[in-house]
């Protein structure tokens, strides 16, 4: 199966915080699996469910509100701060997120997502209050992101933005290359550095 | 002129290769490891039937999951016994050092690194945790990783790195009685927020930084991450080179002289340019505490939780559902709020100098009447030195219990979590939702201000009582 990604066409699921951090994304007592998978099921469980118990769904939470649905998530800004897990990264994906968008993301968070080819979509603030808006409007609105033309639209007014990211990171997703790979054809060239430095 | 800041000159030393309109690759010295952000980056490494590149440039260690009482006893929680021994044979497959349990080196990764004299000024570090910022006291590139970077590294030695922003932050001046470098941090974060250094590598300057002992920069360093920084550094001076003297892994004799030579020359030459710098002033940092559920959330302790129109629109919703998660009112002031639980540990503050002040604080004090306090040093060594100098004795007759060394209510992952509901007075980073077990309500502040909590019962100003 090709991780590769580039476009996505998809209604949003819209979560109007900031500072959401990776504590809430999957809280550390779900951290102790030895494998990448099934952390969908706990992402952002304090949040998702009463008591701690799957049977209980909050109702007031987004992702339990059934007129919300798709591949896109949408959050405020500084998205993803806080502890460094990856597990953040594989919960999002695992429940079938393929796009992150939000005006601010923590550093860690914009990598390892990088890594595990979720994309992360920088906004301005001013698109960022337009796309909740719009989806408060209509739930059924749909979002289309290009990686490779490097742009975000709202479908329904086509309003457009283009975000940044740079050359070889949109190589890696288009063509489903890991960071791995590359380094891995580099271990020659690592070798005679450390030679040189002695 | 040179002007290159301290962060270039490192960074400079160790890029294999710049890739053209992409990131660069960044040469890593020392790769920490631990058991919960390891074991699916050996599984991927084993999936290509690829070797450790570099094994003897780990450093492996367990403290997330370990209990904190009865550690010579198999693990009760059979997911953390699994993760622990997964780290085990990790190791022991890919011919990598363990300082497991048991080991007298075990402990909070960011604590033992130092302690063993494997942080050194000019090198570059990473773990899969976010708190690796820490060995950046020492004048190092130190960042946290994700797990598929912890293979990268494991793999490779190397990452692919973009190069951050630099900024330099300077504090200056005198700190106050019953001040210390927590608060310094915990001041910062509130005037610069917990993003206002999101994309950046972090320089702390000036006469105050100066000043602290290396305990007291780590715990800076350490919390660089929670403004956002990619990492956060100090650079060197003779109070680290008197620190890494000596120690475990430290260069010895002539290698000495040869390394002491080069770090002399890690520093920010004068006209470095930063793309962004922050002043501030030692005499206006207070004793500070945690309102929130973000380490940006902080006042002084004289201070009020702040009203609703002093927040920004935007950011309302935010504080709002924070605030109610802590049970507290917009206005509301903070001291003399009971609280239920005192944490004195955690990577940002469990080194040795940290317990000698709470023990030097509540000597001959008690703890007030439903309090729980728990000390838990940051590592073995620490637990050794702490007992040697009689500081389990002063902690137990204050009715304090000294644990055994582990992450502990830090996060709540391991066995020590804090109840719902209920308000932990901790000396860690984060005070997020459910951080130290769900519901639980934390307030960061520092080790004296915990110690003060603790023989008071509720939030007090500690320079009313040293
Ligand atoms: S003490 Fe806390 S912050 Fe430090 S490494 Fe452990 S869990 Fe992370």
């Amino acid at each position: 199966m090709s991780k590769a990604i580039n476009h996505i066409k998809s209604t949003v699921v819209p979560l109007n915080l900031e500072n959401i951090d990776t504590d809430q994304i999957i809280p550390a007592r779900f951290l102790k699996a030895t494998s990448r998978e099934g952390f969908g099921e706990n992402l952002f469980r304090d949040w998702r469910f009463e008591n701690n118990d799957p049977d209980q769904p909050k109702k007031d939470f987004v992702l339990n509100n059934p007129i919300y649905a798709g591949k896109i998530l949408v959050a405020a800004k500084n998205f993803g701060c806080g502890s460094s897990r990856e597990h953040a990264a594989w919960a999002i994906k695992d429940y079938g997120f393929d796009v992150v968008v939000s005006s601010f993301f923590a550093d860690i968070f914009k990598n390892n997502a990088l890594n595990n080819f979720l994309v992360p979509v920088t906004v301005s603030e001013g698109f960022l209050q337009k796309i909740f808006e719009q989806v408060e409007k209509d739930p059924k609105s749909e979002i289309s992101v290009s990686v490779e033309d490097q742009t975000i639209t709202i479908e329904a007014t086509g309003e457009k933005e283009s975000f940044d990211i740079n050359h070889y990171k949109k190589d890696c997703l288009i063509n489903g290359f890991d960071d791995i790979d590359y380094l891995l054809n580099m271990r020659e060239e690592i070798g005679a550095f450390e030679q040189a430095r002695g | 002129m040179s002007n290159k800041t301290l962060f270039d000159k490192i960074w400079d030393t160790h890029v294999v290769k710049k890739i053209q309109d992409g990131p660069s690759v960044l040469y890593i010295d020392r790769h920490f490891i631990h058991e919960v952000t390891s074991p699916q980056a050996f599984k991927g490494l084993e999936k290509r039937g690829l070797p450790v590149f570099r094994p003897k440039q780990v450093v492996a260690t367990a403290d997330h999951n370990v209990p904190t009482l009865h550690q010579e006893l198999p693990i009760k929680e059979e997911l953390s016994r699994i993760q622990v021994q997964t780290l085990k044979d990790n190791c022991a497959k890919f011919g990598i050092e363990l300082y497991g349990l048991g080991h007298p080196f075990q402990g909070i990764v960011h604590v033992i690194g130092p302690e063993l004299g494997v942080t050194q000024p000019g090198c570059t570090y990473v773990c899969g945790d976010s708190h690796t910022s820490t060995h950046g006291a020492f004048g190092s590139i130190a960042f946290g990783i994700g797990t598929s970077e912890v293979e990268m590294v494991l793999a490779t030695q190397c990452l692919l790195q973009s190069k951050p922003k630099l900024m330099r932050i300077n504090v200056d001046g005198t700190l106050g009685k019953g001040v210390t470098s927590k608060d310094i941090v915990l001041y910062i974060l509130s005037q610069i927020s917990a993003s206002g250094a999101t994309g950046y590598a972090v320089e702390f300057a000036g006469s105050a930084i100066r000043a602290l002992s290396m305990e007291a920069r780590m715990t800076i360093c350490n919390m660089s991450i929670e403004m956002g920084a990619r990492c956060g550094m100090i650079a060197p001076d003779e109070t680290t080179f008197t620190y890494v003297k000596g120690r475990k892994f430290a260069p010895q004799g002539a290698e000495w002289d040869k390394k002491l030579a080069e770090w002399k020359t890690l520093f920010s030459d004068e006209d470095a340019v930063f793309d962004k710098e922050y002043n501030f002033k030692a005499e206006d940092i207070e004793p500070m505490i945690t309102y929130g559920t973000n380490p940006g959330m902080g006042i002084g302790v004289t201070g009020h939780v702040p009203e609703l129109s002093e927040i920004k629109s935007g950011d309302l919703p935010a504080f709002e559902k924070s605030i109610q998660y802590m049970g507290l009112a917009a206005g509301e002031h903070i001291l003399g709020h009971p609280v239920d639980y005192v944490f004195i540990g955690s990577c940002t503050n469990s080194r040795i100098e940290d317990l000698r002040q709470v023990a030097a604080f509540v000597k001959g004090k008690q703890k007030a009447e439903g309090v729980t306090c728990w000390v838990v040093p940051g590592s073995k060594q620490v637990e050794a030195q702490a007992k040697e100098e009689g500081i389990d004795k002063i902690l137990e007759a204050a009715g304090f219990q000294l644990r055994q060394p582990g992450c502990s209510a830090c996060l709540g992952m391991n066995e020590d979590k804090i109840p719902a509901g209920k308000y932990c007075i901790s000396t860690s980073n984060r005070n997020f939702e459910g951080r130290q077990g769900p519901n639980a309500r934390t307030m960061l502040a520092s080790p004296l201000m915990a110690a003060a909590a603790a023989v008071t019962g509720k939030v007090c100003d500690v320079r009313e009582l040293v």
